[in-house]
């Protein structure tokens, strides 16, 4: 069987149904990761004369870069907006699945209301957020307020809060967007597991703590890395709120990025963030590709 | 004491159900007040100042302030701009990951699983990681501040064209044999035997894909330099950094309103398939 497999004649029609999707993925993929790690060897800044052609200096980039503090405060704020956003939205979008997954009058509206965000344009949200973080009469402000808070209060100009609210409008926008991750993943349970718990008299927190949540592991490790994904990719809000500032507090990777090659007009240096950038996602997609392959083994 | 007991126990479900409900139902209103009040603040008339403690509705209800954004900011050409993109993405990302996901479904070929591992290249790395270069690219091709050059790195689709492989992957073999014997072509294959179920997974690619493209901002953004190719969101954060706007939100909310507005009916119409599609999207 397998001898005549391979005997039979070569078939082009395959590779040229695939052809348009291999071009565009070969010319706006592939072929950008190659340029940056060539461009990234080469000193060129478009907005300085003398720099205008490229010349050959190796990894001075990368150096320059990993000793410049500026950037090392970039990487320190990627880590933080990471950390501000990604355990937060999972914890908010179980808990928000865990409200809606119940039969109660209503639960279409509840859904609805943590869903919607997602749908809007970030720009838009964050244009709407802006009203939110406003001194004086913004009704985020008002909110906290009447919570107690004393604080400052101009969010998005204050370099101590900058980066905090650029974070609070990604929760409000994502968090729904993971409960229905897991809002599938609890309506696919076991419902016999549970009448079992509940007949041997296991309370309600032992059951969420030591059933529910366990038998989620697995959604969980899956939303983690659109979560983490998302983080890295979605700059739209900042662009909007902070403008990466004020003196780069609310500045991520993606941003310095774009600043980069947009406003420096560095061409060299945008290059090899590019390459830092993929190698980061690379690595995180090939670790998380490794530890459910070995899990299903 | 017997009789009792689960009278109690019975109580108590009662009211953990009643408070579980009520914080769920504050949880919700506090998640929705954003775009309710921007909904609300978009009909307030614009020379009543908003101040502490002011900021819902206003002396009296007015559309002017959509009348003024409409005004201030070409927002007609910025939604040609949008559904012109949206849909040549859509209609261009269907033909090429029917191809692919077919290939991929229903042939045996040299290197199949690496001619799949680079086309999935593509979802291990996000576009906007590649922004700098793509642009250098778009400005090879000489298409600069077109709407083509907002929708052409995204018309061949690592997700779509997985998806598709998996909904071509559940059609019997049976299925497929029989059109064979019947002397059907590999198209008619295609439109008669694999699409038909696979209805669908096209209808959430599509509506995930849509919603999407409707919302990007930072590709276009840099790839756009005037309104006759740039789509409502760099259209929108345009307007909310004219001179003339200020922190006039009534104006501001009007403006984004009409942004979000077409998607966010539709998303509203058809909220399950939505829901449903952002759950496939997410498969990836």
């Amino acid at each position: 069987m397998e001898n005549q497999a391979a005997r039979k004649p070569f078939k082009p029609l395959p590779y040229l149904l695939i052809l348009p999707t291999a071009i565009f993925v070969a010319v706006f993929t592939v072929w950008p990761v190659l340029l940056s790690v060539y461009q990234g060897f080469f000193r060129q800044r478009m907005n300085i004369a003398k720099f205008r052609e490229p010349s050959w200096i190796g990894l001075g980039n990368y150096i320059d870069l990993f000793q410049d503090p500026y950037f090392i405060k970039v990487i320190g704020n990627t880590l933080k907006y990471i950390i501000g956003t990604v355990p937060i939205s999972i914890i908010l979008g179980f808990l928000f699945a865990l409200l809606v997954n119940r039969k109660v009058r209503g639960v279409g509206f509840f859904r609805l209301a943590f869903f919607h965000p997602m749908v809007l344009p970030m720009v838009s949200a964050a244009t709407i957020w802006l009203f939110f973080f406003t001194p004086d009469y913004g009704l985020f402000n008002t909110a906290l307020r009447f919570l107690g808070y004393t604080g400052p209060e101009n969010w998005t100009g204050n370099p101590n809060l900058a980066l905090l609210s650029v974070i609070i409008v990604a929760i409000w926008k994502n968090s729904g967007y993971y409960m229905i991750f897991y809002l599938a993943g609890l309506q696919n349970l076991p419902g016999e597991v549970f009448e079992a718990a509940a007949l041997d008299g296991a309370n309600d927190w032992q059951i969420l703590w030591k059933i529910t949540f366990p038998l989620m592991r697995r959604t969980t490790l899956f939303i983690s890395t659109v979560a983490f994904i998302d983080a890295f990719r979605t700059i739209d809000h900042i662009f909007v709120l902070t403008t990466g500032g004020p003196s780069r507090a609310s500045t991520v990777l993606l941003f310095e990025l774009w600043s980069q090659r947009f406003e420096y007009q560095d061409i060299g240096v945008s290059a090899a963030i590019t390459v830092i950038f993929v190698v980061i996602l690379l690595a995180f997609t090939i670790t998380n590709f490794l530890v459910s392959e070995r899990k299903e083994a | 004491m017997s009789v009792s007991m689960p009278k109690k126990a019975r109580l108590r479900k009662q009211l953990g159900s009643w408070l579980g409900s009520a914080f769920t139902t504050g949880l919700a209103l506090l998640w929705s007040v954003p775009v309710i009040w921007a909904l609300v603040a978009s009909f307030r008339p614009a020379n009543d100042a908003i101040s502490r403690g002011d900021v819902w509705f206003g002396s009296s209800f007015t559309v002017e302030n959509y009348v003024r954004a409409w005004s201030l900011a070409p927002f007609g050409q910025y939604y040609i701009n949008t559904i012109f993109v949206v849909v040549i993405i859509l209609a261009v990302q269907l033909i090429t990951i029917i191809l692919a996901g077919f290939a991929f479904a229903n042939y045996q070929f040299l290197g199949k699983k690496w001619v799949f591992f680079f086309v999935l290249l593509q979802m291990m790395i996000p576009t906007s990681a590649l922004l700098a270069p793509n642009f250098a690219t778009i400005r090879q091709l000489g298409i600069f501040d077109t709407r083509l050059a907002i929708a052409i790195p995204y018309f061949g689709s690592a997700f779509g064209t997985f998806l598709m492989r998996q909904a071509f992957l559940e059609v019997p073999r049976d299925l497929v044999d029989a059109g064979i014997m019947d002397g059907c072509s590999w198209w008619q294959l295609i439109v008669h035997v694999y699409l038909p179920p696979s209805v669908p997974t096209l209808i959430a690619f599509g509506l995930s894909s849509a919603t999407w493209h409707w919302n990007e901002f930072l590709w276009p953004l840099i790839i756009t330099n005037s309104d006759k190719s740039r789509p409502l969101t760099a259209g929108l954060v345009r307007f909310t950094q004219l001179g003339e706007i200020g922190a006039q939100w009534s104006l501001l909310t009007a403006a984004t309103l009409m942004v979000i507005a077409p998607l966010f009916i539709v998303f509203l119409v058809f909220q399950r398939r939505f829901i449903q599609s952002f759950l496939h999207s997410g498969l990836k």
